[in-house]
């Protein structure tokens, strides 16, 4: 089944031949000069998946001559490094580049771009980029008009209290409708967007407008040469040469090569052993003036001892007051990862220590299961960044995993006055104990074509969703549900991209937490609890759920020498039932003479069948029917 | 009556025989039609080549039991199949009891030349006669009628005095009762052995494109299995019981040679296709030769022997090959033979959960073997205690 995150629906496309040479500017900001305050501008692009964020961001860079034909042939989304990122389309991982930028005005500017990841999971990215520029260009696709990811970003933007320029993408195709998305964001988002640019970032059309709009239409940064060191920890990562590299905004002061800093948050300090800025690849300088963007390392051992949304100073004088910083990023989905091949375990294990490397906002902890062994559990920010990880894992380091059930936190208080969180079911106290269960719930904002507007209601409804909004943006309906993320977690993405045909868009974030009447399902196989296939699930669903369970294991389960009952239970009572057959007739009649070896290659592909099933009391499991059960639409 | 060792002592000798007159729909074995006919000399010399190759590798051995199989080895005239033994007879021992088998096909013209078979020394016929039902031979391709192979069988009886015939069931619509009619004719006809088998749809094969196609329906698993059921029942009841998955005879009328398999003992495949099971240096081999029949004389012409495969197995691929013939037998495997070959004695989990489940048992002289509730699924009991 295709992701439901997966992005471009077109081909590569090929770099166009611009009608204008990319203008080299005749002062390159040399790379240890820093520039003029006022000829900087720090931007982020903010926009719907697939609107063409990163194919402006392209442009961007091939017409101010950043990256040379040379280094550009062949590639697109040079921004995205990531292989998995430029296949699905997205970006994870915030990215920057410095561009050099000759004016109309004659004036040569540095023009710094945080390339922020689209998605609703990595919220917390796209703020804390935004946190480092003064402005946005808000990407619209002209031909699908506002989104719901348009709305959160741009909210973002504008909490972020950017300067924001409407970009209308796509102009090129017959489908595009300028002025109806122009009215779109006057309407929904309240922006003035008679000004809007109207550009194809496909054909380059308009681009050298974007540029002169970056540089007329937002504001420099603002901040003081003179005064003490003080900088903005952006983000940090791992880099194979460098060790931890460090993105910095600086706010006011110089940072230099040498300096002895000071992390005012963790209460570190660190000389500084280079800093620079990206070209996009890093390009070391003499320093970094106030406004700039850029990267510090620092002989820092491990991006844990970096607190992204730090403050940095100058160890010999600091300074008094940090910034405000970010929340972090906390895990609110989790699922145990167990290796297919039991041997992989160490493998697995020194994987995710790889990837937290460079992710700090993914968690793991160790996990037993009796149905699937040795594995971990889990945190991530949301189901994209789950899928993502255990993607990278297979990818990157050739393992095979099964993930278990999603999960959510829930806040569980016991009779005793105690209270614990849980998001495991497997630490699900016993119920006589449980006072009360609370699970969060979202906001979700979805964008839909009319038509499927039924459709989408209805499967919000299911999901136990109360509607607190329903408008229209042009054509399109705009539906605000309140939902229980532990709802959402469970295939909502793909059931809401299959109902709507893939048209309808969506977004949420945390609100609070609620009571709910929630149980602990148990799937039985031979009558014996599998754990890996236990959840959490609101009472009037768990039946629901259980018979779908019973019957994708049923189907997939293959017969075996005896009956095997499927059973779905909450505590002692079981709510569906599915027998798995026994073997009627299974037996060669006729044997060749004395052809043995043909029987033999036989029962080999029967015990290579074997081995990729999971060994349950008596019963083989198919690793599929794992992934399926957890899978099944209710 | 059987004896258990840790090696079967019986050799036997298969000797294939690929051509037929037509190939019917549902064969995969190595068998073909030649229209402008074969040099049978010329290939019956080679055989006996290929018998003398394989004494070379194995000398000394006393043949208890001989096989014309096929093809059709009875399209062979009986002065090829005497100057054959004769063969054997020259490069090893022929046991003074020695079984020496045929497979005929029910025709007329097969049947007149059983009297030579017999005087040429086979001593034992298989007859192919498939179907007691005249539309069900045709369906099956076959070109001779029930009266036909009855009269065959009447022939048979004159001339030798052991003799068996094959019958295909859980053929397409076959019911039940049906079925138990037919059988019970066939038992009436029988003297003391029947092989019976269900209609397999093997891959390569028109019935397997026509089944692919839904053309062709045969009986789903629980018909076969309620078909498998009456089999047992009738040939039980006329004192002709199963010693194997598909083979029933009195008490020690057995095909001998099928036993050798069975038992996973010794013996040579020669001839275009034939696998064989040799020990060498008390190593077992693993042989089949080149299956085209014409590459197959082109081979032993030039290099004495048409061997494509000569593999020494491996403790292991022994083992499952043990299993995988022993427990298609009603007396079961001897577990320490299975260690003996295998170096590790059985799971005794997987042991224990089948004697639980009641799809083996334990018998008096402590062989394990399949029940009556395990035989209709051996396949997959055999999968588990190999695994
Ligand atoms: N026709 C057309 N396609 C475009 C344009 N800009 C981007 N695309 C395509 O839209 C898809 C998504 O673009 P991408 O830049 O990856 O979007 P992102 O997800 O916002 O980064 C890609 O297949 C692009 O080739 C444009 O101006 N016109
Ligand atoms: C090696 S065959 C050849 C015997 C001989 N040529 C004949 O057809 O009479 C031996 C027996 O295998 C059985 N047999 C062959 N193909 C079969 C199939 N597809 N399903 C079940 N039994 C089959 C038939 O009963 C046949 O008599
Ligand atoms: S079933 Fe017998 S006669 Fe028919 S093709 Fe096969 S070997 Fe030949
Ligand atoms: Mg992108």
């Amino acid at each position: 089944m295709p992701s439901p995150f997966r992005g471009g629906m077109f081909g590569p496309v090929p770099w166009p031949n611009l009608a204008l040479p990319p203008r080299t500017p005749d002062v390159i900001w040399p790379a240890m000069a820093t520039a003029p305050i006022k000829n900087i501008r720090n931007f982020s692009i903010v926009a719907h998946i697939d609107h063409g964020k990163s194919t402006l961001a392209d442009r961007l860079i091939q017409l101010t001559g950043a990256m040379s034909e040379r280094e550009m042939v062949g590639r697109e989304q040079v921004l995205d490094s990531m292989d998995i990122e430029r296949e699905r389309g997205i970006t994870i991982k915030a990215q920057t580049v410095r561009l050099a930028y000759r004016a109309d005005d004659g004036e040569t500017y540095v023009l710094n771009l945080i390339d922020t990841p689209g998605h609703v999971d990595f919220a917390y990215e796209v703020n804390r980029s935004l946190a480092a520029c003064e402005g946005s260009l808000l990407v619209v696709d002209a031909s699908q008009g506002v989104e719901a990811q348009t709305l959160a970003n741009v909210y973002h933007a504008l909490d972020a209290g950017h300067e924001i320029v409407p970009v209308l993408n796509k102009v090129d195709l017959p489908a595009a409708e300028p002025d109806k998305v122009k009215q779109q964001i006057e309407d929904v988002i309240g922006l003035d967007a008679h000004d809007a640019l109207m550009i194809s970032a496909k054909t380059g059309l308009g681009i050298h407008e974007v540029l002169e709009a970056i540089v007329t239409r937002l504001p420099p940064p603002k901040g003081d040469r003179a005064a003490t060191l003080k900088a903005l920890l952006v983000d940090s990562w791992y880099d194979a040469y460098l060790g931890v590299v460090v993105l910095v905004r600086i706010v006011d002061g110089v940072l230099k090569k040498g300096q002895r800093i000071r992390m005012m948050g963790t209460g570190a300090s660190y000389e500084v052993d280079r800093v620079g800025t990206f070209s996009p690849k890093l390009t070391p300088a003499e320093e970094l003036g106030p406004g700039e963007i850029g990267f510090l390392t620092a002989s820092i051992k491990e991006v844990a001892d970096t607190r992204v949304g730090d403050t940095i100073t100058d160890d010999r004088k600091p300074i008094e007051h940090m910034l405000p910083g970010f929340k972090p990023a906390i895990p609110v989905v989790f699922c145990g990862l167990f290796p297919v091949d039991a041997a992989q375990f160490e493998d697995l294990r020194a994987a995710m220590g790889k990837l937290r490397l460079n992710d700090a906002s993914f968690s793991y902890e160790m996990e037993t299961s009796a149905a699937l062994g040795f594995g971990f559990r889990c945190g991530f920010l949301g189901l994209l960044h789950l899928e993502i990880i255990q993607e990278r894992l297979e990818r990157e380091f050739n393992l095979d995993l099964i993930a278990t059930a999603p999960s959510v936190i829930y806040k569980i208080k016991l009779r005793s006055g105690d209270e614990l969180q849980i998001h495991n079911p497997v630490d699900m106290p016993d119920p006589m104990a449980v006072l009360e269960i609370e699970e969060p719930w979202i906001e979700a904002t979805i964008l839909t074509p009319d038509e499927y507007l039924g459709s989408v209601l209805k499967l919000c409804q299911d999901r136990r969703g109360n509607q607190k909004e329903l408008t229209y943006v042009g054509n399109r309906a705009m539906v605000k549900y309140d939902l229980p993320l532990n709802e959402v977690v469970f295939d909502f993405y793909d059931r809401l991209k299959s109902v709507s045909k893939g048209y309808a868009s969506f977004d949420y974030h945390l609100t609070d937490y609620h009571a709910a009447d929630l149980v602990k399902m148990q799937i039985l196989v031979n009558a014996e609890p599998v754990d890996a296939l236990s959840m959490l699930v609101h009472r009037t669903r768990a039946e629901g759920r259980g018979r779908a369970m019973c019957e994708k294991l049923k189907e997939l389960i293959p017969p075996h020498m005896f009956q095997v009952p499927i059973q779905a239970a909450i505590g002692g009572k079981i709510i569906a039932r599915e027998t798995v057959r026994a073997f009627r007739k299974d037996v060669t009649a006729k044997c060749y003479g004395g052809d043995v070896t043909r029987k033999r290659k036989l029962l080999d592909k029967q015990k290579e069948g074997k081995k990729r099933m999971r060994q349950f009391g008596k019963v083989d499991i198919p690793q599929e029917a794992f992934i399926a059960a957890l899978k099944v639409d209710v | 009556m059987f004896v258990a060792m840790s090696e079967s002592p019986a050799f036997g000798v298969y000797i294939h025989w690929p051509f037929c007159l037509s190939k019917c729909p549902y064969c995969d074995f190595n068998s073909h039609v030649r229209r402008g006919g074969i040099d049978e000399e010329r290939f019956a010399a080679a055989v006996a080549a290929e018998i003398a190759a394989t004494a070379a590798r194995i000398p000394g051995r006393t043949v208890d039991t001989i096989f014309f199989g096929g093809g059709t080895p009875s399209l062979m005239k009986p002065q090829t199949v005497g100057a054959i033994l004769d063969a054997i007879g020259r490069h090893w021992t022929i046991a003074p009891a020695a079984e020496i088998n045929l497979e005929a096909n029910p025709t007329s013209v097969e049947a007149t030349r059983f009297a030579g078979y017999r005087a040429a020394g086979v001593n034992r016929v298989s007859l192919g006669v498939q179907a007691l039902d005249d539309p069900a031979l045709k369906n099956l391709g076959r070109t001779h009628t029930a009266d036909e192979a009855l009269a065959a069988i009447a022939i048979a009886r004159k001339n030798f005095e052991r003799y068996s015939f094959d019958l295909i069931y859980a053929r397409p619509g076959q019911t039940v009762a049906a079925w138990r009619a037919e059988l019970a004719r066939a038992i009436a006809e029988a003297a003391e052995h029947l092989s019976l088998y269900q209609l397999t749809i093997e891959p390569e094969t028109p019935f397997y494109a026509l089944h692919e196609a839904g053309k062709l329906v045969i009986p789903d698993d629980d018909a076969g299995r309620a078909l498998f059921d009456a089999t047992q029942e009738e040939c039980a009841r006329a004192g002709l019981p199963a010693y194997e998955v598909s083979n029933h005879a009195r008490t020690g009328a057995e095909c001998r040679h099928n036993l050798v398999y069975w038992r996973y003992g010794e013996y040579a495949g020669i001839g275009p296709g034939a696998h064989g099971r040799l020990l060498i240096d008390r190593v077992r081999h693993a042989t089949a030769t080149e299956k085209n029949p014409e590459q197959w004389l082109a081979r032993v012409e030039t290099h004495g022997h048409g061997l494509v495969v000569d593999d020494a197995l491996t403790r292991d691929e022994q083992a499952d090959e043990f299993l995988l013939m022993g427990l298609r037998l009603t007396e079961g495997i001897d577990p320490a033979r299975f260690q003996a070959l295998s170096g590790r004695p059985l799971d005794p989990g997987r042991v224990a959960d089948l004697l639980g489940v009641g799809f083996v048992e334990k018998t008096r002289d402590k062989h394990l073997r399949v029940t009556p509730a395990g035989f209709p699924i051996l396949d997959a009991v055999v999968a588990d205690l190999a695994a």
